[in-house]
């Protein structure tokens, strides 16, 4: 097995002072048992190794990765990196490497994930599938266990170990679904059954489902949905590099949001997955990207904020070169609202369990066209009166969550699947004022 | 190179398993941005290893290693059998595999140029040019140009015989020029959103005049923005061939995957609106609709030898004259629902379980200009280039946005538009189908980005269109 610390440092050692260098090696196992028709149908391993080198030769710059440790992979690695960057033009923008900073080792890893086997996530799996008699499952139960670590020349050193789980799946009746979804960072927190009961009654209560006249309609959104408006707010507007390139909607100290509204990434704080460093080594930080209602800030890897005269915050990763940086630990703060109450505030509404296929139609307006999934219900006199055939909409995130269109914020904070991986964002539930719904499921 | 998966295969057999197969994989890939005239991203990624699948009953089981030492390799194909051990905990109904030919065999994608053997000084300086040529449209903030080129080798064993080799050649590239307005962002893409990319070398970017339309795409971001709003209401569409290409990937391509019919991808990806019951009586879309599946077109995106588990590449009717009549499927899946096994089962790297993908799926010409088509059109949007596509877990509701669009006005292109968009259900929008594009506007697209599974994995596809016209489409969707 390799040591990441060993190969990160032998890494830089065989550059040596041909280059400016900076080693990233993640070592680990994913495994992952997937189900669908209430059996396994797929049930994956892999022990990876990631490899990955930067080096700046004079200002030259190319990027290698690999998935060997050895010492003769480390070698071609090293040699192919700088073959490469010998052939390119000089980055201008080469923000250098970051100094040496001190970052106590961190441990975020559970040994219930560490040591999780086959049969104990199959356990879970039929557990979620026995809550839902006479009823379809499908979904997956993961369990990821990592070491990592960081050397670059300048004599910085970083290392940490994490773990997530996931369980996450669907109740089907035939005419109708439900959802439900569990992370943590212990695999033993994962409860089978709850998730699988909870995925049960939205799909029973999702039968004889109406189409509703599309329009706007106040909306009580569950955490999934507001864990993708978060994610899209991320990507396309909280990103350096975009705020740069004039394409992020994000206007620095105006109130673009309601005052109910505060988002921040904390990879360290209470709950969180956990993440030491970035992938310049630069440590991780709480960074407060919306503190009620005004945007703050956004954040940036060294590249970015050299181009934007101001600090990293610790946000590379390893697209970011292209990309941009990205807040992966995003919470949407919660509020003092019971779920129950929200739904019982609204008139005429539609409370909604999941989006699906989401897509943005222009990143600095952040119009997003998707569809709603696996559970979508009339509210009328504030109690969920049937169920909904899946919508379309087409509207503006940040205007969702802009100013007076905040009726209620939930307390029921959680990890909620975002549509694009699990373990980035925890939310709350959401109840707006306005929801532009554009399409029935007949066009 | 055999050697690597057969301790694994042999391992699996010991362990347990009835049927076990094995793939090592020696993937090269090199991907370069240029960003206004600077190299933003210049990787080269390496990766080889081993997958192993084991099947006991209806279980499945699979282990991925980079550590190619005797004893890791055993020790994946002993854990895949474990894991399909645990499996059995909630099994399925017996499974077995649908016959293919046992089969020993070599395929080499046909390419003249290697492209990661073409000095990284001439790509970059093409990309480069590219970007400086947009940048002379002052309105241009962002002009981006990208390459990107996959050599993979795969060594494929199976418990039953099976020994095959194929090396794969994949090359594209392409570039964007991005307007920054008022609270707005147009871009124009070439040759299409993402790029081009085909099967073949480095001749598949000398092929596209990638320097000789760099102006005209700056010139088209920027007039965008000084466009009129698309006009809103039910209209004829004629579709640009990539729009349309991508129209086909998520429309039929993932309605017809096999795995998703039978529920498979129920929880993430979805299902699809198609049941097998109506399969060769379904009504897809008009007479002009005839879609295949075809693994063996040279030079597109989704062309192999052989799929991942051994099966030969083939040519499968999927839409004839508007009737639906076949699927994407593997030795699994076709098994269950009676079908001979199409050869569209495929892993992205040895580390991902192969699954029902995409080979190319593209719709066969028509006998129409794309000029005939706006001559006999009162009123209607002409629309290029995919900019935003969303369409629901049963591939009916869509909605697709573009980059640009005309107005046509009684056989007349018009005036740009900016932000178009259509809607529609699929079967309904396939039946308004009322001209296709000919055999000189056809073109072989291909999609680098296709997502699916859990573990996510990426796979390649290609899907032929020429340009199309739909009558009465919902156009001009507003957030």
């Amino acid at each position: 097995m390799t040591d990441p610390r060993q190969a990160a440092d032998r890494l830089i050692e065989i550059v040596g002072k041909r280059a400016e260098a900076e080693a990233t090696v993640a070592v680990g196992r994913l495994e992952l048992t997937r189900f669908a028709n209430s059996f396994i149908h797929q049930n994956v391993g892999e022990e990876y190794v990631n490899v990955r080198l930067r080096v700046s030769a004079g200002g030259r710059v190319a990027t290698v990765t690999g998935n060997r440790g050895d010492d003769a992979a480390l070698a071609k690695l090293a040699e192919s990196a700088l073959t490469v960057a010998a052939t390119q033009p000089v980055d201008e923008d080469w923000p250098g490497l970051t100094a040496p900073v001190a970052i106590a080792p961190a441990d975020f890893s559970h040994p219930s994930t560490n040591d999780a086997v086959p049969a104990q996530r199959a356990a879970a799996v039929k557990a979620f599938v026995d809550a839902g008699s006479g009823l379809s499952a499908a979904g997956f139960c993961d369990t990821d266990s990592f070491e990592t670590a960081f050397a670059n020349s300048a004599d910085h050193r970083a290392a940490a170990r994490g773990s997530r789980a996931t369980i996450d799946g669907i109740h089907q009746t035939g005419e109708s679904a439900g959802s439900a979804h569990q992370t943590s960072n212990a695999f033993a927190d994962l409860d089978g059954a709850a998730a699988g009961a909870l995925a049960a009654d939205r799909a029973r209560r999702g039968m004889h489902a109406f189409d509703l006249k599309p329009g706007e309609y106040e909306v009580v959104l569950a955490p999934e949905p507001v864990a993708t408006i978060a994610v899209f707010l991320d990507f396309y507007g909280f990103n350096g590099k975009a705020l740069n390139e004039g394409q992020s909607f994000v206007e620095l100290g105006a109130g673009q949001f309601d005052p109910r509204i505060t988002i921040v990434d904390d990879p360290m704080g209470p709950g969180a997955l956990g993440e030491a460093y970035d992938s310049e080594g630069t440590p991780k930080q709480s960074t407060m990207l919306v503190d009620a209602g005004t945007t703050k800030t956004v954040v940036h890897d060294r590249r970015s904020a050299r181009r934007a005269g101001t600090k990293t915050t610790g946000h590379a990763w390893a697209m970011s070169g292209s990309l941009g940086p990205l807040a992966g630990h995003v919470v949407v703060e919660p509020g003092p609202n019971a779920v129950d109450d929200m739904i019982a505030a609204v008139e005429r509404g539609v409370y909604v369990a999941t989006f699906n296929y989401c897509r943005i139609l222009d990143p600095k307006s952040q119009v997003v066209t998707g569809l709603t999934r696996n559970g979508t219900f009339m509210i009328e006199n504030g109690a969920i009166t049937g169920a909904i055939t899946n919508l379309r909409f087409t509207q503006s995130f940040v205007k969702a969550l802009g100013p007076g269109n905040i009726l209620g914020v939930g307390n029921d904070l959680r990890y909620a699947d975002s549509e694009f991986g699990q373990g980035v964002v925890r939310a709350p539930s959401l109840h707006l004022a306005s929801w532009n719904f554009t399409g029935g499921a007949a066009g | 190179m055999f050697d690597h998966a057969q301790a694994a295969v042999e391992a699996a057999l010991a362990a347990g398993a009835t049927y076990a197969d094995g793939r090592y994989v020696e993937a090269r890939d090199e991907q370069i941005e240029v960003l206004n005239g600077m190299v933003e991203q210049l990787d080269r990624n390496e990766a080889a290893g081993v997958g192993v699948r084991a099947l006991i009953g209806s279980s499945w089981g699979f282990f991925g290693t980079h550590d190619l030492s005797p004893a890791a390799l055993r020790a994946a194909g002993t854990r895949a059998t474990e894991i399909a051990k645990a499996s059995a905990v909630v099994p399925g109904k017996p499974a077995p595999l649908a016959d293919v030919p046992v089969v020993q065999a070599e395929y080499e994608t046909p390419h003249s140029e290697a492209p990661l053997e073409v000095p990284l000084a001439e790509k970059v300086d093409l990309l480069m040019a590219v970007t400086a040529a947009m940048q002379e449209v002052k309105q241009i903030r962002l002009a981006r140009a990208s390459l990107g080129a996959w050599d993979t080798h795969k060594w494929f064993v199976s418990s039953q015989g099976h020994r095959i080799h194929q090396h794969l050649v994949e090359t594209g590239g392409g570039y964007d020029a991005t307007a920054v307005g008022e609270g707005e962002t147009h871009r124009r893409s070439f040759p299409q959103s993402f790029g081009q990319f085909e099967t073949g070398g480095f001749e598949v970017v000398r092929r596209w005049d990638f320097l000789g339309n760099a102006p005209r795409i700056a010139e088209e971001a920027a007039a965008l923005l000084d466009a009129a709003a698309c006009p809103e209401g039910e209209m004829t569409l004629i579709l640009e061939p990539s729009q349309l290409a991508l129209q086909i990937h998520e429309s039929v391509g993932h309605a017809i995957e096999l795995d998703r019919i039978l529920g498979w991808e129920a929880a993430f990806a979805g299902t699809s609106h198609l049941e097998l019951p109506k399969l060769g009586t379904h009504r897809y879309g008009s007479e002009l609709m005839n879609i295949t599946a075809d693994a063996t077109l040279g030079g597109a995106l989704g062309t192999f030898g052989f799929d991942d588990e051994g099966t030969p590449a083939q040519r499968v009717p999927i839409v004839d004259r508007g009737r639906w009549v076949g699927v994407l499927s593997g030795r699994d899946s076709a098994a269950i629902a009676g079908l001979p096994p199409g050869g569209m089962v495929r892993g992205d790297g040895y580390a991902r379980l192969p699954m029902v993908r995409m080979t190319n799926v593209g719709l066969l010409p028509g006998d129409a200009t794309l000029e005939e088509m706006i001559a006999e059109t009162e009123r209607g949007v002409f629309m290029s280039t995919n900019r935003s596509w969303s369409i629901d877990d049963k591939r009916l509701n869509f909605q697709f946005g573009c980059e640009i669009g005309w107005e046509i006005k009684n056989g007349k292109l018009g005036r740009l538009v900016k932000n178009p968009t259509y809607t529609g259900i699929t079967p309904r929008f396939w039946a308004q189908l009322d001209m296709l594009g000919g055999e000189k506007e056809w073109v072989h697209w291909g999609t680098p980005n296709c997502g699916k599974g859990q573990p996510m994995q990426v796979a390649h596809t290609g899907h032929s269109a020429s340009p199309g016209r739909f009558a009465e489409v919902r156009v001009g969707v507003k957030g």
